[in-house]
């Protein structure tokens, strides 16, 4: 067989398909040429872009707007002052600037609420991933993710008027009063247990059956398959829900605001009442602060700590799930 | 060409000469002849199906299926597409009991006990019936800690792990391949890399049977030839079932081989699974009794 590339000008050469004969003697190289005027695909390319951008912007817009305030605040209060004094009472008379009572309160029931939901979540997910059948799945899953959606005002109600009196007060026998850590840990964490088992059964149903079939076929039982196989094929996306939980039990308002109380006290007792970060700012922001302020910027700096926390608790999983995932 | 594979008759000679069938048929394909391969007319089972029928609900996809699988005996299940031989190759070993509506009729017998009795645990079946895929599926773990998942999740008593490990990966020809790189993720191998993986992982629970359903159909030919080599190795010592489209697969390895067809139910008009002729490989692909067979190996057959 012979192959010759057919020379400038050369009656061997042929017309390509669909290509005016015309058009062709003109400009031969012509129809291999890029075609202009993919507007379509480039208007969405462009949206695209927009989008993306947009909420790299208002992340970025929403730093600055929390920085200038509270760099006007730490001009007046010394960063190390605020982030390890142990009094805080800004309103006072003799004030004091201390914000670890705050942050004790925010930790109490973040802990709370994820000691909670890491275990009942991740069962959920567990069951309906790997063992509940396929009609079953197809009920259930939805109505987790309704429990999602329940306003978080009408959790704090619940904490405050069903779980401390009915639940730790008289059944459980446990001693709290109307406002503790405990109640309103305890309610966060029903609250974000969707968001776990949601993600965390997405992950897990996203692992190959052909893993699962290789485990079972080694003589593996569905526990240990769903352990050593499962769960580490889809511990990114597990991480990535446990972050997005404490993220949200960080940033969660309504239910500490209830059911928490309103005194900043260092806590070191889960029954004892306590304010969170979120609840002083729900509790201060109240309109009456004028920009300038002490009070208003004092408002800010706490927001500002809780978007770094934030941040750092998305990193710091970030860089955990890189080292110990299983990427199939 | 390896020297325990030999062709009866090359192509040009059959179709220049003036041949029965049955030497046409055998110019098609080379039956590996060995010296252990003077096999009695009926296999010594190791495993057996007597009158199985599979479903998938009410749809039965294997129809009243009777052989035994020969002890140290390579036996290739073949047929056309659809026919069956996965849904059986898996109710070997009770894989079927994963798929929702899967069911199992008649009797499956190992050793001469029935894998599907009450008391049986099936995963205790699955490890002294091992499998291997179509696709390789190693785990995204490391290379070593592939093999010896097996082990460790069977809680079997192993003195020397690391010993086990290179024992497996020796056994399956990949050791020198993977000996510097034994912590590194399996899934960076080549794809029959990763397959004779699978095969060590699988040894490395000492099964007694291995069930293989089309383990070369995602690989290149070098590779394919090299499993091939390790199937006819690794017979010394295991009973190896084999699915497989390749017939020319079948004839290179197996000692008995077994044609499947699927025919239209006469009630439903739904295609079920049938077995047709069941004999040793030599027999089959040069005279077969059943024009089936034949209509098959020589391509007769859509
Ligand atoms: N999980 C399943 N559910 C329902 N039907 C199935 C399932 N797996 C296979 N089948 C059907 O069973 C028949 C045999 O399939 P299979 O055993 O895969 O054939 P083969 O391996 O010979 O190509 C086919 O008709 C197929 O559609
Ligand atoms: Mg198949």
């Amino acid at each position: 067989m012979s192959s010759t590339i057919a020379s400038e000008g050369s009656s061997t050469r042929t017309t390509p398909q669909g290509v005016e004969p015309g058009s062709y003697e003109k400009d031969p190289a012509g129809f291999l040429r890029k075609r202009r005027g993919r507007y379509g695909e480039r208007a969405a390319m462009a949206v695209l872009i927009g989008a993306a951008g947009l909420s790299v912007l208002v992340t970025v817009g929403i730093f600055f707007a929390l920085l200038l305030p509270a760099l006007e605040f730490f001009r007046e209060i010394g960063v190390v002052e605020f982030l390890t004094g142990q009094r805080w009472a800004p309103s006072f008379s003799d004030s004091s600037f201390g914000i670890l009572p705050l942050v004790t309160g925010t930790l109490w029931t973040t802990l709370i609420g994820l000691l909670i939901a890491v275990p009942f979540g991740l069962g959920a997910a567990i069951y309906l991933a790997e063992y509940a059948p396929e009609r079953l799945r197809r009920v259930l899953k939805p109505v987790l993710e309704v429990l999602a959606g329940i306003p978080s005002v009408v959790y704090g109600y619940f904490a405050l008027f069903f779980v401390a009196p009915t639940i730790l007060n008289d059944l459980l026998s446990v001693d709290v009063g109307t406002f503790s850590v405990l109640a309103a840990g305890l309610v966060l964490g029903i609250m974000i247990i969707p968001t776990v088992a949601s993600l965390s059964e997405d992950a897990m149903s996203a692992v190959p059956r052909s893993l699962r079939e290789a485990s079972l076929a080694l003589g593996a039982n569905r526990m240990r398959t769903t352990l050593r196989v499962v769960f580490p094929a889809a511990v990114s996306g597990i991480t990535a829900s446990i972050v997005l939980a404490g993220s949200r039990a960080v940033g969660e308002t309504m239910i500490v605001a209830l059911a928490a109380g309103t005194r900043a006290q260092m806590v070191s007792n889960p029954t004892d009442a306590g304010q969170t970060m979120t609840g002083y700012i729900a509790q201060t922001a109240t309109g009456e602060s004028s920009p300038g302020t002490l009070t208003y910027n004092t408002l800010f700096a706490v927001g500002l700590l809780l978007f770094v926390v934030t941040l750092l608790l998305n990193v710091v999983a970030g860089s955990i799930v890189r080292k110990i995932r299983e990427a199939y | 060409m390896n020297s325990h594979y030999y062709s009866t008759r090359t192509h040009d000679v059959a179709e220049a000469g003036n041949e029965t069938a049955a030497n046409e048929l055998a110019s098609l394909v080379e039956v590996r002849q060995d010296d252990r391969r003077s096999l009695p007319s009926d296999p010594k089972p190791i495993m057996e199906c007597e009158g199985v029928d599979v479903f998938y609900d009410d749809f039965r996809a294997v129809t009243d299926v009777s052989l035994g699988f020969g002890y140290n005996e390579i036996t290739a299940l073949i047929g056309p597409s659809g026919c069956g031989k996965s849904t059986l190759l898996r109710s070997l070993n009770r894989m079927n009991d994963l798929i929702l509506g899967a069911r199992v009729e008649g009797a499956v017998t190992f050793h001469g006990q029935s894998i599907y009795a009450k008391d049986v645990d099936p995963i205790e079946v699955r490890r002294r019936i091992g499998m291997v895929f179509q696709k390789p599926n190693p785990f995204p773990k490391s290379i070593y800690d592939n093999v010896a998942y097996g082990p460790r999740v069977t809680g079997a008593k192993v003195s020397d792990m690391d010993d086990l490990v290179e024992e497996a990966l020796t056994r399956s020809a990949l050791w020198d391949e993977v000996k510097d790189k034994l912590k590194q993720s399996a899934l960076g191998l080549s794809g029959g890399q990763q397959q004779r993986l699978c095969i060590a992982r699988t040894i490395a629970i000492r099964p007694e049977v291995i069930l293989m359903d089309e383990p070369c159909s995602a690989l290149d030919p070098i590779a394919t030839s090299r499993i091939e080599d390790l199937m006819v190795e690794l017979v010394k010592d295991y009973s190896i079932i084999i699915v497989t489209h390749n017939m020319q697969q079948a004839a290179r390895v197996a000692d008995r081989t077994a044609f499947f067809t699927a025919l239209a139910d006469e009630g439903t008009g739904d295609r079920t699974g049938l077995l047709v002729e069941y004999d040793l490989t030599a027999k089959i692909f040069s005279t077969p009794a059943d024009e089936r067979t034949e209509n098959y190996i020589s391509g007769r057959f859509g």
